[in-house]
């Protein structure tokens, strides 16, 4: 963009402190990275590499939601990816799963741990395949993994199918036929159906017009009460995530730079990044009349990320500290995690 | 309307006997269309409001498909003001982009046809009704008078043209007469710098792939704003954008509309961003106007069931509720809508007068208007 070449640094530092495992959490994320290298050259010689995901850490507790809020490209996707190990090896950290850390297993046990860990995606227009009706849709995995007897087989499916709004009647009718709303209803059936205690709901709602999203998330809501789900929602509305979520971390450019709960989170936002994006939601009433922090320019390439802390060259505080040192995460209140030079003793 | 068999799917007679009937209808309407030499004086009109940059009387917008008529918009009439804003919003499905699309005459032809109403344009010294405009006349008004800022940022760009180029073009042929290609190129740089592009020398010479969402939603605006137009029709421009972005675009917008002095149709299905931009709001359904009038009015006291529930189902930063209110039901199938409201059939507000024919507008305010059985004895003046 700048115009000068920099070589890179190719060098990978994977050096943090193991965590250990806490009954109370279903998920301890820790130190998480995800680098995707960047092929050049006449022999595809690694030249680079996209820091997707840059160190994150978080702990979640069972039966809660945690939102995941950023701009597009700050790596909110490819961090519930990697949890699930579906992108490959991780670069770097530990991911804890009920204590178990699930990029050492094999991959027979990887395959039972899948119906434990589900998700669902973005665009319910692209990831149904539309070769297949709903039924076999849903049930495929259900089959695969042999969690019901072959005689309760359909009468399981039309169970999950009700649960999440469907009709027995729909079962033999394929994605095309239907809305948006209910294939989005299909999509939570399918992970639903293996009865997953861990849920990672990637953007479900934004492909959605707003009164069919109300139904979705009271759907998810309904169903997590039943079930006693745990999910990971990634999401770039704010509003939404407000909503349903218990905790809330905020991604920027591969890095979580502020996580706690909810209300803190909303109530007392302490990271310049996290004060800019909650000034940037438009509210539904026109007398109000909101300070906007606008941020200038676009948030830079995680290929080639700035030094120290990689939201200084955007930041209002910016200090000179910030501009070699990148700060850690600390904990301001109880409970309240982040990564920011402006809250160091 | 459309006979059905008993499992729902048309059968290829019918199909047939629709799509040869439909090649009739729309022949004619084309055919009216591209006659050369129209005299000025067919499509000269008079704008009831001097005041008013366009108006939409009773437009009825078609699309004559193989399965049926979809009547993607069903009379609608609404005004936009010099200098200022109009929200409209919907679902998707209920005729906002049509709309937008019938003033730009831009739908898709020839299955999509304006078979009733007007659409009148106040060119400063004159009124045009585009609906009779011929498409000769046309290409003069689209880019200096009204422009448009498309949805799809990564879609609206011609990935195989320079971003300099593709805006050259459109001084070229709008507001290219004397011009060389050095002032033209000067003008482009201008306007990528108006709509806060720093690097704007370099950004001439990219091709849109090496362009973020945001700058390439910005190289949109400058597009159709090359012309100085009075009319910008924004559709959905911040959809696909995120919030830090979207906040940048909105000021942006703001800011050029003051300064070139034009109004804005804003169209989008976010309140939130309605109730930033707008000075007015449409409120549509179903291919029909249900509700309108100033912001303050549509958010402070929404009248119409279908606003109400609409705003009862965003989850509003800031207020705790514990399940969001979901309308119940599905919009009905464009190409068999009920003779009833539309909306009868998701309402939970029904009255007894429901029943009857589609309600009638209703003057709640001056500029308050609603099409709802419920306000039928409420009305002001009594006029209707």
């Amino acid at each position: 963009m700048a115009g000068k070449t920099t070589t890179p640094d190719l060098t990978i530092t994977n050096d943090f402190t193991p965590v250990t495992y806490d009954e109370q959490y279903i998920l301890m994320v820790n130190a998480l990275k995800k680098y995707f290298p960047i092929k050049g050259g006449l022999v595809s010689k690694t030249v680079g590499y996209v820091k997707a995901v840059d160190g994150v850490t978080f702990n979640l507790k069972r039966g809660t939601t945690m939102g995941l809020v950023g701009e597009s490209g700050c790596g909110k996707t490819t961090t519930g990816r990697t949890i699930l190990r579906l992108s490959g090896e991780k670069t770097g950290g530990q991911v804890l799963f009920n204590g178990q850390e699930v990029y050492d297993i094999s991959p027979k046990e990887m395959r039972s741990l899948r119906t434990k860990m589900q998700i669902i995606f973005q665009d319910p227009f692209s990831s149904l395949s539309p070769r297949l009706p709903v039924g076999e849709i849903i049930g495929e995995a259900v089959r695969e993994h042999n969690l019901v007897p072959k005689h309760e087989f359909n009468d399981y499916i039309d169970q999950v199918m009700d649960n999440c709004g469907l009709q027995p009647f729909h079962k033999d009718r394929y994605p095309h036929e239907f809305s948006g709303g209910q294939r989005q209803r299909i999509c939570i059936a399918r992970a639903l159906a293996l009865n997953p205690e861990f849920v990672v709901c990637d953007e479900p709602v934004s492909a959605l017009d707003v009164s069919i999203q109300a139904q979705i998330i009271n759907l998810l809501k309904e169903l997590q009460e039943k079930y006693k789900l745990t999910y990971l929602f990634i999401s770039h509305d704010l509003s939404v995530v407000e909503h349903i979520s218990d905790s809330v971390g905020v991604m920027y450019l591969g890095n979580l730079v502020e996580y706690g709960e909810t209300r803190d989170i909303f109530k007392n936002p302490l990271h310049p990044y996290t004060k800019a994006l909650f000034s940037a939601i438009p509210v539904p009433d026109p007398t109000v009349r909101m300070n906007r922090i606008v941020l200038e320019g676009s948030i830079p390439s995680p290929a080639n990320p700035p030094s120290g802390c990689k939201f200084h060259t955007r930041c209002a505080n910016c200090m000179e500290r910030c501009k070699h040192e990148a700060p850690v995460q600390r904990e301001v209140e109880p409970g309240h995690y982040v990564v920011c030079h402006l809250y160091d003793q | 309307m459309a006979k059905k068999q008993d499992n729902g799917y048309l059968s290829a007679k019918e199909s047939r006997r629709i799509s040869k009937e439909n090649r009739r209808i729309t022949n004619q309407y084309e055919k009216a269309r591209k006659r050369k030499n129209v005299p000025e004086s067919e499509y000269l009109t008079q704008m009831k409001d001097p005041a008013n940059a366009v108006e939409f009387e009773n437009l009825h917008t078609y699309f004559f498909t193989d399965a049926g008529t979809v009547k993607s918009v069903d009379g609608v009439s609404f005004e936009v003001p010099i200098g200022k804003t109009v929200g409209v919003v919907g679902e998707s499905g209920c005729g906002k982009s049509v709309t937008s699309l019938s003033l730009m005459q831009l739908l898709q032809r020839p299955q999509g046809q304006i078979v009733e109403g007007a659409i009148r344009l106040n060119l400063g010294d004159k009124a045009y009704d585009i609906t009779k405009t011929p498409n000769s006349v046309m290409q003069t008004l689209r880019g200096n008078y009204i422009s448009m800022i498309f949805q799809e940022p990564m879609t609206a760009l011609n990935p195989v043209f320079r971003i300099g180029d593709q805006v050259d073009e459109v001084i070229e042929l709008h507001d290219g007469a004397g011009k060389t290609k050095q002032d033209i190129k000067a003008r482009t740089i201008e306007l990528l710098e108006m709509v806060g592009i720093a690097n704007s020398e370099g950004v001439y010479s990219m091709f849109p792939h090496e362009l973020s969402g945001g700058m390439r939603q910005r190289v949109m605006i400058a597009m159709a704003l090359a012309c100085n137009p009075r009319i910008i029709i924004a559709d959905e421009p911040t959809t696909a954008l995120d919030v830090t972005i979207q906040a940048q675009v909105l000021d942006l917008l703001r800011n050029l509309k003051n300064r070139i002095n034009s109004s804005i149709m804003f169209i989008t299905h976010d309140l939130g961003v309605i109730a930033e931009m707008a000075d007015y709001v449409v409120v549509m359904y179903a291919g029909r106007v249900i509700e309108k009038g100033t912001a303050e009015e549509i958010f402070a006291h929404p009248a119409h069931p279908y606003t109400i529930g609409l705003m009862a189902s965003k989850p509003v930063v800031g207020k705790e509720v514990d399940k969001l209110y979901s309308i119940p039901g599905k919009v009905p199938n464009p190409i068999n809508m009920p003779n009833y409201c539309y909306f009868k059939d998701r309402c939970e507000m029904c009255v007894e007068g429901c029943a009857g024919a589609y309600p009638e507008e209703i003057s709640l305010s001056p500029t308050h208007k609603v099409s709802c059985y419920r306000y039928y004895d409420k009305q002001e003046g009594g006029d209707k």
